[in-house]
C-alpha cells in the first residue's frame, strides 16, 4: 500500500538516495521491541481467531443440544449466507449510508478546524474528542431518549408531518443516525490531521494557477486529503458494518444487522456457537474483500 | 472577469497600503515596473515585500490603493483572474501530482489544447523534462524549484513574481539558479518581480532593485547606483557596507561641501549629499578606502587609525581599522602584488579615499533606527 514510502520525503542532490542498511544490533533490537506487541497479538487475537475457526466447522451432538464435536462442516457457512443474507446486506447498506453521512458531516468540520477556526480550533477538538469520555453504549441510550416518540425531535418531524410511520425511534432512520454519531469522531480526526498538515501554500497555488474556490478544492485540497478520507472512511465503515449496539438500542425489532445475529447465536440461541464463528469468519472476509477492492480504488500511497 | 487575464503593459501599485489589524505592512506605496524588466524588492524580513507581493498576486487585498496592469485595474479580483503567477517560498507543489501535471495544471484550468506540449516546454525550458513523471516528494530542492519556476512560467503571464526563490538552496546551487533565472527571464521577456532579503541575490539578477524598509520603498534603481550612492543611512548599510561617522557642515568649497566628523575635516562633493546644512551622515564604501603605512601626499580626505584585524581573502585582504571617535572601518585592498601588505594588528595605518567617491545621507534615518 505504500509504494513511496520507501523514497525521502526530501532527497538533496541528484538522483536518489542509497539506502543505508541498519546494523545487525540495531536489527534485534527492533526484533526485541517488536516481541511484546506480537507477544501480546499472538496470545490475543491469532490463538482466538484459530479457535473461532475451529468452532465455526464443529457439528452439533444429536442427542445432547448445546454440545459439539470437532469437524469440517462447511454447511455452517452455507446455512449462515442462506439464512442471513439479508442481515449481512443490511449491515453494509446501514454501514455505508452511516459513512457517507459521516463524511459529509466530518469534512466541512474538520476542514473548518483546519484552516478557518482559528483560536477556536482546541475548543472544537475538545468537543470532538469530548463524547469519549462516556461510553459508548450510554450514549446510544442517550439517543434512544433524543429520538423517542415522546422526545422532542419526534415532536417536531411528526408536527412537519416528515415521519410517515409516526416513529423515529425503532426505525432502520434511527440505526443509521446512532452509528453516524458513534463514528463521527473516527471520520473527523484522520481528515483533519491531512488538512492540518496540508501546507496552505499549495492550496494558495491552486488560485494562482487560474482554478476558483470550487476547482481548487476539487482539484488540490481533496485530494491532498484523500489519506485522511481513506482512513476516516474505513474506521467508521468497519466498525459500523460489524456493529450491534445501535441496532440493538436504537433499532426495529424486525430487520436486524448481522452482529446481532451474531450476538443472538452466541449468547441465546442454544447450540448457536458454530453458526455464529460462521458468520463472523464470513463478515470478517467480506469486509476484507470490500477493504481491499476501496483501497485498491482510491487508495493513496502513502495510506496513513 | 476573462478579460482582466488579458491586462496587457507595465505593473503599477498607486498609494498602496496593507493593514493588519494596528500592524502597518505596507505604507503608501508606489510603485511603477516597466514591463519585460527583472525587478526586485529587496528588504529585510518584516519590511512588508512579501506583503507587496501577494497583494500583487491578489492572494491579499490591499487596505487602500490600486494595482493595475497597464491601464487594466486588477485591485479586488481574485488570484486566478489575474495574469500574474507565483514561485512560491516552499515552491507549494501539489504533492498528489506528477511534474507534468503540477506545470500542465495552469494551461489545463484556462483549458488550452495544447497544455500538455506547453507543460513538456517549459520542463524542457528548466531542464527537468527528464523528471515529468516523478512526484514532487521524489525531487531534491533545487529540482522542485526548477518545476516550481516551470509551472509558473508555463503560462506566460504579464507578470512573474518569486517570493524568495532561492532561499532554501545551498549557495553553490543558489549562485547556478541566479544565472539560470536571468538567462530565463532574458529569454522569455516577461516581467520577473523577485523579493528577496539577500542583497547580493537582488544586485545579480535584477535591473532594477527597490529597498523596502518598514512599508515604503527608501530607494529605488538600478544595482550601481544603489551601492554608489545610497540615499539613506539604511540603504547605506542594507546594500553592501559603508563605512560611517556622523559630522556637521562647516562650509562648501568649490563643489564639495566640507564637513567636521569627530575632529576630521571631510571633503563630499555636493551633489552627493542629501544634507547641503546642519548635521549629515558621512559615508565611503570599504573598497573605495586605501590603506597606507605613510600619510598620503596631497593630504585631505585621510585620516590616521589602528589596524584591529587583517583577514586574507584571496582576491583581496580585508582590514578592519580602528579610527580616532572609536568606530571600526572596514577597508579592501587588492590583493595585486604577490606579497601583501605586510601589516599587523595594532600598527599605525593611513586611510585615504577619493573625496569624489564620498557620499552623505540625512542622520534622521540613524535617529529612527537607534529608536526603534
Amino acid at each position: 500500500m505504500s509504494a513511496a514510502a520507501h523514497i525521502p520525503s526530501s532527497t538533496k542532490g541528484e538522483g536518489g538516495a542509497q539506502e543505508v542498511r541498519a546494523p545487525a544490533g540495531s536489527r534485534w533490537m527492533a526484533y526485541l521491541l517488536l516481541l511484546p506487541g506480537l507477544l501480546w497479538l499472538g496470545v490475543f487475537f491469532v490463538l482466538p481467531l484459530v479457535q473461532l475457526g475451529a468452532v465455526s466447522l464443529q457439528s452439533r451432538w444429536p442427542d445432547f443440544p448445546g454440545y459439539y464435536y470437532p469437524d469440517l462442516n462447511w454447511h455452517n457457512y452455507v446455512q449462515a449466507l442462506t439464512d442471513y443474507g439479508p442481515h449481512f446486506a443490511r449491515s453494509f447498506v446501514y454501514a455505508g449510508l452511516a459513512t457517507l453521512f459521516a463524511f459529509v458531516l466530518a469534512y466541512p468540520l474538520a476542514y473548518a478546524m483546519a484552516f478557518k477556526a482559528g483560536r477556536w480550533r482546541g475548543i472544537m477538538m475538545i468537543c470532538i474528542i469530548a463524547p469519549f469520555f462516556t461510553s459508548f453504549i450510554l450514549r446510544t441510550f442517550a439517543w434512544a431518549q433524543i429520538l423517542s416518540d415522546e422526545g422532542w425531535v419526534a415532536d417536531v418531524l411528526n408536527a412537519l408531518h416528515l415521519l410517515p410511520g409516526g416513529q423515529i425511534i425503532n426505525t432502520p432512520i434511527a440505526v443509521v443516525a446512532g452509528l453516524t454519531y458513534n463514528f463521527l469522531p473516527f471520520m473527523v480526526l484522520p481528515i483533519y490531521a491531512s488538512l492540518e498538515r496540508a501546507d496552505p501554500r499549495v492550496i494558495e497555488a491552486g488560485g494562482d494557477l487560474y482554478a476558483n474556490g470550487l476547482t481548487t478544492f476539487r482539484t488540490v485540497t481533496l485530494p491532498m486529503s484523500m489519506p485522511g478520507v481513506l482512513a476516516g472512511t474505513l474506521l467508521t465503515f468497519i466498525p459500523a458494518a460489524g456493529d450491534f449496539v445501535n441496532m440493538e438500542l436504537l433499532g426495529p425489532q424486525r430487520g436486524k444487522m448481522v452482529g446481532n445475529v451474531i450476538n443472538d447465536q452466541f449468547l441465546a440461541i442454544p447450540g448457536g456457537y458454530p453458526i455464529a464463528a460462521a458468520l463472523s469468519f464470513t463478515l470478517m472476509a467480506a469486509i476484507l474483500v470490500m477493504v481491499f477492492l476501496y483501497v485498491r480504488r482510491f487508495g493513496t500511497e502513502e495510506l496513513v | 472577469m476573462g478579460d482582466l487575464r488579458d491586462a496587457h503593459g507595465d505593473l503599477q501599485l498607486e498609494s498602496v497600503t496593507k493593514r493588519f489589524g494596528d500592524f502597518v505592512a505596507v505604507d503608501g506605496l508606489d510603485l511603477e515596473v516597466p514591463r519585460g524588466s527583472f525587478f526586485a524588492l529587496l528588504g529585510p524580513s518584516g519590511c512588508g515585500k512579501t506583503t507587496t507581493l501577494r497583494m500583487i498576486a491578489g492572494l491579499e487585498q490591499p487596505t487602500a490603493g490600486r494595482v493595475l496592469i497597464g491601464d487594466t485595474d486588477l485591485t479586488g479580483s481574485r488570484p486566478y483572474e489575474r495574469p500574474v503567477n507565483t514561485v512560491f517560498q516552499s515552491y507549494a507543489l501539489f504533492p498528489h501530482l506528477s511534474v507534468h501535471d503540477n506545470v500542465a495544471f495552469g494551461p489545463k484550468r484556462r483549458k488550452a489544447k495544447d497544455a500538455d506540449t506547453r507543460a513538456g516546454e517549459a520542463l524542457e525550458l528548466v531542464q527537468m523534462a527528464d523528471f515529468a513523471a516523478r512526484k514532487p516528494a521524489q525531487l531534491s530542492g533545487g529540482q522542485q524549484q526548477r518545476v516550481a519556476l516551470a509551472r509558473a512560467l508555463v503560462n506566460r503571464p504579464e507578470v512573474l513574481l518569486l517570493d524568495e526563490p532561492l532561499g532554501a538552496l545551498d549557495l553553490k546551487l543558489r549562485r547556478e539558479m541566479q544565472v539560470e533565472l536571468k538567462r530565463i527571464q532574458t529569454e522569455v521577456g516577461l516581467t520577473f518581480i523577485h523579493v528577496t532579503h539577500d542583497q547580493e541575490e537582488a544586485m545579480t539578477m535584477a535591473d532594477t532593485v527597490a529597498v523596502m524598509n518598514r512599508g515604503h520603498i527608501e530607494q529605488m534603481g538600478p544595482p550601481e547606483e544603489l551601492y554608489d550612492l545610497p540615499r539613506t543611512r539604511f540603504v547605506a548599510n542594507f546594500v553592501g557596507q559603508a563605512n560611517m561617522g556622523p559630522g556637521t557642515v562647516e562650509g562648501t568649497d568649490g563643489d564639495y561641501l566640507v564637513a567636521d566628523v569627530y575632529g576630521t575635516k571631510v571633503k563630499v562633493k555636493r551633489s552627493r549629499s542629501q544634507v547641503q546644512e546642519g548635521s549629515l551622515l558621512f559615508g565611503v564604501r570599504p573598497e573605495k578606502v586605501q590603506v597606507s603605512r605613510t600619510q598620503p601626499e596631497g593630504g585631505g580626505n585621510d585620516v590616521m587609525g589602528v589596524v584591529k584585524d587583517v583577514s586574507f581573502l584571496g582576491v583581496a585582504t580585508a582590514y578592519l581599522v580602528e579610527m580616532p571617535s572609536g568606530t571600526i572601518w572596514s577597508c579592501y585592498e587588492q590583493n595585486l602584488d604577490v606579497e601583501p601588505i605586510d601589516l599587523r594588528p595594532g600598527d599605525q595605518v593611513w586611510l585615504r579615499w577619493n573625496p569624489a567617491h564620498a557620499f552623505a545621507v540625512a542622520p534622521e534615518g540613524a535617529l529612527q533606527e537607534a529608536a526603534r
